[in-house]
């Protein structure tokens, strides 16, 4: 039972916004996630978790160290399966289909479900090989498509300006913040429609962060977006829906505003104000 | 715990499971190139073993025309040449490392440190040309009459250096030896004394401890588990030189007391008296049978040096 | 000396025992203590300086009985009876056939078991005796290698081969590429892997295409140190390719290397044929110093 993704078959530009796809209502669920338990071993890490990720949107995951926030955005891109001892048990939903069930196609799946981790990972290449290391693995592309497709990416990760002379050099020799932004660029050219970001701030410094906090806002447009992050202002700045994780469990979601002022949950008002993590 | 090559599950993809199985199988490629290096060793030498039974090792006789071979000679040679040379190389490999990692200055360490890792890729046969035609001479012209004459007749410690003055002999070899293993033993503890995290170091010279003092009660203790893991790895490899020792050891087929006296070690014996052992005969199936104790006993040294050096401190 | 600091247990509240602080024995102490001290000092550096000595006599002693022998006949003339003025050649591409096949052959084989431990089998009990087994091969005596190539590849076909000494040699390489890859995959980051799965890599894709190129300085390193041993080793060879006089590149014929012919020459009575072990032996030690000087000072500082 493989996923299929309906841009394989294409060979027309990479330029040019997102197909529409299936979801018509604007903030229906482009991801369910249902009664998800998380297992390390022995250990449970996640329990019961249910959340929907609403299609073009920020949601960010907030909470203290070890509380399972990562786990969880590994358990939507199958990261856990390269670990044995590592399972989830229970319903993450797309497009009608249970993506932590036995025989999907993982690498489709990422292809459609990207990640940008917390450390800047450029591989050891050109710029233009990082950019099209991830599409070669899923498209057939002539030279000048490609070409256009590593444009597109680095100019939606506003990187292009900044590099455009020196495509051929090493990744490795740019800045933390370029690396990150082309660790997203990357991560965009193989137009998933969903983008996983674990803290991908928390290694930057501060105008790096600004700027990649910009361009999350930017890249909703096209694509539902989930961020961990433990700077709950940063959360607060970027989240239209906000989540709060505590010990494995998932205590409370609102809005942003709802979340950082009126808190339901006793937990979430505690760690708002810095009483614990 | 089975590894992850054998949990490929139906998700991954063709290229994945091929590629795993692949590695796998070069892994189990190695084990069996153990096991048949072992078993080709017993069975070459099953013809000696069942000829001369347990006695084989105790037999200190090497005689090709009666076609009676014993391994005593060999075995007392490879083992006292060995310790021999971990004596003389581990107090100067320790005075290296300590001098490497504690006394030099910083722009004096990569330099002398690299010198000392190149001492140790020099192939041994070239140990072997040196000390033949270098060390022999001195050994034999200053060295050996100097002790002979003056120490050879106390009681007890004099027939340590009894015996013509040829220049060649068990110290000879144990010289050459501890020459090639030293740089090889202080490297691994310049290795090792580095990992003692510097906050444990900078304690005790808070309290005023002097340099020796600190690596006397701090980085020796610390390390001491890798450091005789090192040690035993240099006996490891001093217990198998072939070259260096085929040149000065004296081929002699004797044991004797004097450490100027000539003899033989496993590896010297299988590498000089191979080229007459015709294919089949019992000659031949004792150099096998060597080989086998040699390697029984290497393998014992080298296994008990990995578990201390991969044991971790605490 | 008299205390002049704290001079009774009155003096301190708590009352710290021990009585008044006596400085001319903190100073006897001292004086003990710093002298113990400069002994080991200089020790070390005797040590160190004794190290260095035999260096610089081996390397001296190379070069000086080495460099007298040099001449093109070396590199023109095969070895031949002493007395007509023989050469090295044919042992020197002996030496150079025999490396570069022995390292081709065993190190795809060490890649693959490098990988296999450090990307599949880090913690199972498979991986666990294959890295065992593998570190004893590393330190496993060399003559022994020789005596089971021999009778695997020699007494059943029953001659000395080119083919022999080159399994001989791979043997050897295999632990040494094992253990530099092994070492090299296990530093990549795990967040590396994860970034080219998580774009939908294979795992198979992953290991080759990003880790073993991020890897590359220290495999290549591995593989120059493998070089490096192999064409200095003598034992392994004796039981294996033996040694030959003559001019041949037949793999299945004995082979001449430059080891052997070393070893046969050194212990020759005759001059010329020793002239030409020193050259040899200087050929081969400036060989096996410049690759280790290239694997450890050229390679490593990029990484």
């Amino acid at each position: 039972m493989s996923m299929t993704n309906e841009s394989a078959s294409e060979t027309t530009s990479a330029m040019g916004g997102m197909e529409a796809r299936s979801s018509a209502v604007l903030n229906a669920p482009r991801i369910s996630i249902n009664n998800v338990d998380f297992y390390y071993g022995a250990h449970k890490a996640l329990k019961s978790i249910n959340l929907k990720l609403p299609l073009k949107q920020v949601t960010g995951m907030i909470g203290p160290s070890g509380c399972g926030k990562s786990t969880l955005l590994r358990v939507l891109n199958r990261m856990y399966d390269l670990y044995p001892g590592q399972r989830a048990e229970g319903e993450v939903l797309m497009d009608g289909k249970n993506i932590i069930a036995p025989g999907v196609d993982l690498n489709q799946l990422r292809s459609r479900i990207g990640m940008v981790f917390q450390k800047p990972t450029p591989f050891p290449m050109s710029i233009y090989d990082n950019i099209a290391f991830g599409v070669k693995l899923h498209e057939k592309l002539s030279k000048s498509q490609m070409d256009e497709r590593v444009e597109w990416s680095l100019s939606r990760a506003a990187l292009w300006g900044e590099v455009k002379d020196r495509l051929n050099s090493p990744a490795g020799g740019m800045s933390g913040g370029q690396q990150q932004r082309l660790c997203i660029a990357r991560t965009i050219a193989t137009r998933p429609e969903v983008i996983l970001f674990d803290e991908p701030t928390s290694a930057l410094d501060p105008i790096s962060t600004l700027k990649i906090e910009e361009l999350i806002d930017e890249l909703k447009s096209e694509f539902t977006i989930a961020i961990v992050t433990h700077n709950m202002q940063q959360a607060a700045r970027c989240a239209d829906q906000v989540a709060f994780f505590y010990l494995g469990e998932l205590v409370e979601t609102g809005t942003a505003t709802q979340m950082f002022t009126s808190p339901r949950e006793k937990r979430t008002q505690e760690y708002i104000t810095g009483r614990f993590g | 715990m089975s590894d992850a090559a054998s949990t490929a599950t139906s998700t991954s993809s063709f290229g994945d499971r091929i590629f795993a199985q692949v590695a796998r199988a070069a892994g189990v490629f190695v084990l069996l190139l153990l096991g048949a290096i072992i078993v080709s060793l017993f069975l070459g030498g099953l013809p000696a073993f069942r000829a001369f039974g347990v006695g084989f090792l105790t037999n200190a006789d090497w005689d090709p025309v009666q076609n009676v071979f014993g391994a005593a000679v060999p075995i007392y040679g490879t083992l006292i040449t060995s310790v021999l040379a971990i004596v003389l190389a581990v107090p100067l490999a320790f005075g290296c490392a300590f001098y490497l990692t504690e006394l030099a200055p910083n722009w004096v360490r990569g330099p002398i440190g690299t010198a000392i890792e190149l001492l140790a890729a020099v192939p041994s046969i070239i140990y072997g040309m040196w000390g033949f035609f270098i060390i022999v001479p001195i050994m034999g012209d200053i060295v050996q009459p100097f002790f002979i004459d003056n120490f050879g007749d106390i009681p007890i410690i004099g027939a340590l250096f009894q015996g013509p003055p040829f220049g060649t002999g068990i110290f000879t070899s144990a010289l050459i030896l501890a020459v090639m293993i030293l740089p090889f033993i202080a490297a691994t503890m310049r290795d090792v004394f580095n990992t003692v995290p510097a906050v444990f170091k900078e304690s005790a010279y808070g309290v005023g401890c002097t340099t020796w003092e600190v690596m006397r009660s701090i980085v020796i203790p610390y390390t001491r588990v890798s450091v005789v893991g090192g040690i035993m790895l240099g006996l490891g490899r001093a217990l198998g030189e072939t070259m260096a020792v085929t040149f000065v050891i004296g081929n002699t087929n004797r044991i004797s007391t004097s450490l100027f006296g000539p003899g033989n070690t496993i590896a010297s014996i299988v590498a000089l008296e191979f080229p007459e052992s015709p294919a089949g005969s019992v000659k031949l199936a004792s150099l096998l049978a060597l080989g086998f104790l040699l390697f029984v006993i290497s393998f014992i040294v080298l296994a008990i040096s990995r578990l201390l050096l991969r044991t971790k401190v605490k | 000396m008299s205390a002049s600091l704290a001079s009774s247990p009155a003096a301190h509240p708590g009352g710290i025992p021990g009585g008044a602080r006596d400085h001319s024995v903190a100073e006897r102490l001292s004086r003990r203590r710093a002298r113990s001290n400069m002994i080991a000092k200089v020790l070390c550096f005797i040590a160190t300086a004794i190290a260095l000595v035999f260096l610089t006599a081996i390397l001296g002693t190379l070069f000086w009985l080495g460099f007298k022998g040099i001449g093109l006949h070396v590199f023109t003339n095969v070895t031949r009876p002493p007395g007509s003025e023989g050469g090295l050649i044919n042992a020197i591409v002996g030496s150079l056939i025999q490396t570069v096949l022995g390292v081709v052959i065993g190190t795809p084989i060490g890649l693959l078991v490098g990988t296999y431990l450090a990307e599949y089998a880090r913690t199972s009990t498979l991986g666990n005796t294959v890295r065992f087994v593998s570190d004893v091969l590393l330190s496993a005596p060399s003559i022994l290698i020789g005596l089971f190539v021999y009778q695997v590849l020699v007494a059943p076909f029953g001659g000395f081969s080119g083919i022999a000494g080159v399994a001989a040699l791979a043997v050897i390489v295999i632990p040494i590429v094992v253990r530099t890859t092994e070492d090299m995959l296990q530093l990549i980051p795990a967040s590396l892997r994860e970034a080219a799965v998580a774009l939908g890599a294979p795992k198979w894709k992953a290991i080759v295409q990003i880790c073993y190129r991020a890897a590359l300085n220290g495999i290549a390193t591995g593989i120059l140190l493998a070089i490096a041993r192999v064409a200095g080793e003598t034992a392994p060879l004796l039981f294996t390719s033996l040694g030959n006089l003559n001019w041949s590149v037949d793999m299945t014929a004995p082979m001449s290397s430059l080891p052997v012919t070393i070893y046969q020459y050194a212990g020759s009575p005759f001059d010329d044929w020793v002239q030409l072990a020193w050259v040899g032996a200087l050929l081969i030690t400036f060989g096996v110093l410049a690759l280790n000087i290239i694997a450890r000072v050229v390679l490593r500082p990029r990484s």
